[in-house]
């Protein structure tokens, strides 16, 4: 009897715990959201991120909380595009373009209440520059005078680089050369800084990933501060009472939840749990588009969907076969019935921005693409090794893999094997040119042409592809220089010209970001990504 | 008796340090390492973060220096999560696991065992055949279906709890459930045989004879006895539970470590691969030792032999 006594009492005691109150910073279920007046975000944020520390992070899920938490010397405006005074209230270029001064924001404090200085910037600089700290963006500063040589550890007196601090309101910033995207790529965490006597203090300046990023240690320059952060449930951001533009903040508290199960994250989203998802599955987009077309955004990202082209493998290190396979794809039937989320059709290797669209064009017939393959020696595709199309193990790319399987074949009579492999695996094929044709994609760290060419760069260690071109590369430097904005577009369109013509990559399509948001939700569409949060809040 | 625990304990160890010895090895002849990413650091920051976690020492070094911080109890840091020990992980997580795990079990005991008894006693009846389709189902559908279908039903349709979340009591209700019978259908399948191979036998009748109710029959004569092959399958279930709980963590979003299993392989999270799978292997251990103990108790037919 006793048995049966005991089962009773836990069953009693499951049913009264389940029905305590629930937690208050969640919003209920059932319900659409946090209820009106209400100033708290929920927002789903794709993985757990690795670390707070922007100096060490490297991802778009950190990207998203760090900017909440730190602030760079300026930020992307009201509609998420061009730039606004952020931690540095106004700025002044040298006539040769090597010059910037900052001016920071006279009330521009830490979340401790200290003032922000030019000296924190300049501290923060020479710690991610310290090639101890091993930080994977550091190179973002190369084009500061002496920043690559002391990271290269060739440089030891960091007063010799160009960074300083004329005084406490004033940072100079000296570059090797005039680099037009220089203000663009200062949106980039990287060059946010840090409260360099915190992270001293919790376990010195070299230290990779110490408690300095946790709640209650954390000081940071951002709009926000650290509140909670659990891992694997969520981290929540408070408005910091010290942030120099707090009136400017429409949000009062933000929680980002880590959403790695897309479906979860959608179901969140239908039960109220979150006010905007990271992503939406793709048999989602359509029920969405019919149902609910009002919770459903589709933002520009700017990003390429592509395939590289082992160039040193026979046969298609022959111009004309990787020019019969690239023409013989029909994008517009790959947007519209496999990818299905608005993405454009790509025809070059660099997506259109406000700055640069390229007016080169991948142009040319199937007649033209079965005539390439028939002169390259395998009419039909007779003769013709089957060749694989590396992807790694994602059902997207699965299906788009075996639509363009479908068309070669169809089209050219040429024989693709698929070869999927896990995410590493999949990255190291790919770095070992252990492949024939392998899916990639490309998204910006910054709002320039720059970084889409820089990848074809002769040994670049994202090229992967073999492909060196001594003209190429002479043009990659020449655009660096070029401050006239005309003439660099000239150049970056004779580049992608070269790409077109050479062919080391296969460009499909041009990304989108889906995802479901409350329709209450104002957040301007930014093309990496990169949100600034003064901008973002739900409408009453 | 002594002999049973010295000898157990001994053979455990040895299994251990070979799967460490393995794991360790393996993970590093997988191809791609920790800083392996889509966007690839220069060679020089590479170099820079191989030196800051020790990976450019020769691997036996390496593995020996692992196996000496080990034995200080210290599992090192996570490649992935910079400002994390993998200790602290575990010591984060595990208590999630083992709250999912128990309050599963208790589900999966509460269904599986009820009805097993009842099937078995009602023999050939609809309660059989309702119980028996029961076991079937549960067993046959896997929980990455009941998961998602419960949530659209009581979540999403009835509003009765968040989709997803491990932040309050409520929350625990839904992924216990979907767990709990996954093991239910088994548990009861289990039971019933067991019982029915007791009832069947001569001392029932005899109890039967000598006027013993139906209830007393089955409670004070058979249950023992019928749990027998149910006992032998908890030990191992309790491990599938805590380690198997992977797919019902990433449905519902639950911080606990069978998601840091899976996901730290996929990251070439080194240490804390290793540190996920010697807990792993101590708790199967463990509780594969449990079962045999408590069987033996149960079952004076078996021996604790060395």
């Amino acid at each position: 009897m006793t048995r049966r006594f005991l089962f009773l009492a836990l069953a009693t005691a499951l049913l009264v715990g389940g029905c305590k109150p629930r937690d208050t910073a969640t919003p209920t279920a059932g319900s659409t959201g946090a209820g009106a007046g209400s100033r708290v975000l929920h927002l789903g944020n794709g993985t757990e991120p690795q670390d707070l520390d922007p100096q060490i992070v490297t991802g778009v899920p950190e990207n998203k909380i760090v900017n909440a938490l730190f602030e760079g010397l300026v930020a992307y405006g009201p509609n998420g595009q061009g730039t606004i005074p952020a931690a540095a209230a106004s700025w002044s270029i040298s006539e040769d373009g090597l010059i910037y001064t900052f001016n920071l924001q006279p009330n521009g404090r830490w979340s401790n209440g200290e003032p922000v200085t030019a000296a924190d910037f300049v501290g923060s600089y020479r710690r991610i520059l310290n090639p101890k700290l091993a930080s994977e963006y550091a190179n973002k500063l190369y084009p500061v005078v002496g920043a690559r040589e002391f990271h290269e550890g060739k440089l030891q007196d960091f007063s010799k680089t160009g960074f300083k601090a004329l005084d406490a309101r004033t940072l100079q910033i000296t570059l090797k050369r005039p680099t037009s995207f220089l203000i663009e790529s200062l949106k980039h965490y990287a060059w946010f800084p840090v409260h360099l006597p915190t992270v001293e203090k919790f376990g010195g300046l070299e230290r990779k990933g110490s408690a300095w990023t946790k709640p209650g240690n954390l000081i940071g320059n951002g709009p926000y501060i650290l509140t909670e952060w659990a891992m694997q449930q969520r981290v929540i951001v408070d408005q910091s009472p010290t942030y120099w533009d707090r009136a400017a903040l429409r949000t009062d508290r933000i929680v980002f939840y880590p959403t790695e199960n897309i479906e979860t994250e959608e179901r969140m989203f239908r039960t109220g749990q979150l006010h905007k998802t990271n992503e939406l599955p793709l048999d989602k987009t359509d029920v969405y588009r019919r149902e609910q077309p009002e919770s459903l955004r589709i933002d520009p990202l700017l990003g390429i969907y592509f395939f590289r082209i082992n160039l040193t493998r026979p046969p298609l290190n022959d111009k004309r076969i990787r020019r019969a396979l690239a023409l013989a794809i029909n994008r517009e039937v790959i947007v519209e019935k496999v990818t299905r989320q608005n993405q454009k059709p790509a025809y070059n290797a660099c997506p259109p921005m406000e700055s640069f669209t390229s007016p080169v064009r991948l142009t040319g017939d199937l007649a033209e693409a079965r005539r390439l393959l028939a002169e390259a020696g395998y009419p039909d595709g007779k003769g013709l090794r089957p060749i694989e199309l590396l992807y790694n193990t994602s059902q997207n790319h699965k299906k788009i893999a075996e639509a363009l399987q479908q068309m070669w074949r169809q089209n050219l009579g040429v024989d693709i094997s698929l070869v999927n492999q896990e995410w590493k695996v999949y990255l190291d094929s790919q770095d070992t040119l252990s492949y024939d044709l392998s899916r990639a994609g490309w998204i910006a760290d910054y709002v320039d042409p720059n970084t889409f060419f820089d990848l074809w760069r002769t040994g670049d260690g994202n090229n992967d592809t073999g492909f060196s071109n001594a003209e190429y590369d002479r043009l990659l430097e020449e655009a660096l220089g070029t401050s006239d904005q005309a003439a660099r577009r000239a150049i970056y369109a004779r580049m992608d010209a070269i790409l077109m013509d050479e062919l080391p990559i296969i460009p499909l399509y041009f990304y989108t970001r889906t995802y479901a948001a409350n329709p209450r939700l104002q957040a301007p569409p930014n093309l990496v990504e990169t949100p600034n949060y003064k901008f973002i809040y739900l409408r009453d | 008796m002594l002999r049973f625990f010295a000898s157990r304990l001994l053979q455990s160890l040895l299994a251990l340090i070979i799967i460490i010895t393995a794991t360790f090895f393996m993970l590093r002849f997988v191809p791609g390492g920790p800083f392996t990413s889509e966007k690839a650091v220069t060679p020089e920051i590479l170099r820079n973060l191989e030196a800051h976690y020790g990976l450019d020492q020769p691997l036996w070094k390496q593995y020996f220096d692992y196996l000496g911080s080990l034995a200080q109890g210290d599992f090192g840091p996570s490649f992935k999560y910079p400002n994390r020990t993998v200790n602290e992980i575990l010591a984060d997580k595990l208590p999630v696991s083992l709250e999912l795990g128990f309050l599963s079990l208790l589900v999966a005991l509460l269904i599986g065992l009820p009805l097993g008894i009842l099937a078995a006693v009602r023999r050939n009846t609809w309660v059989d055949y309702v119980a028996s389709s029961f076991g079937m189902v549960g067993i046959s559908i896997p929980t990455f279906v009941v998961g998602p279908l419960l949530v659209l039903a009581l979540a999403i349709h009835l509003g009765w709890f968040n989709a997803s979340g491990w932040y309050s009591p409520i929350d625990r209700v839904l992924p216990c459930l979907v767990l709990g019978i996954a093991y239910a259908a088994p548990i009861s399948r289990l039971t019933r045989g067991g019982m029915l191979e007791v009832l069947s036998q001569d001392f029932i009748r005899t109890a039967r004879a000598k006027g013993a109710s139906e209830l007393r029959v089955v409670l004070r004569h058979s249950l023992k006895g019928g749990l027998l092959p149910v006992v032998s399958f908890l030990g191992p279930a309790i491990a599938g539970i805590l380690t198997g709980s992977f797919v019902i963590e990433t449905i519902f979003q639950i911080p606990g470590i069978g998601r840091e299993f899976v996901n730290s392989a996929f990251n070439r999270d080194y240490t804390l691969v290793l540190g996920t799978v010697i807990l792993y292997a101590v708790l199967i251990m463990a509780l594969n030792l449990a079962a045999d103990v408590v069987q033996a108790w149960m079952n004076p037919k078996v021996r604790l032999e060395a």
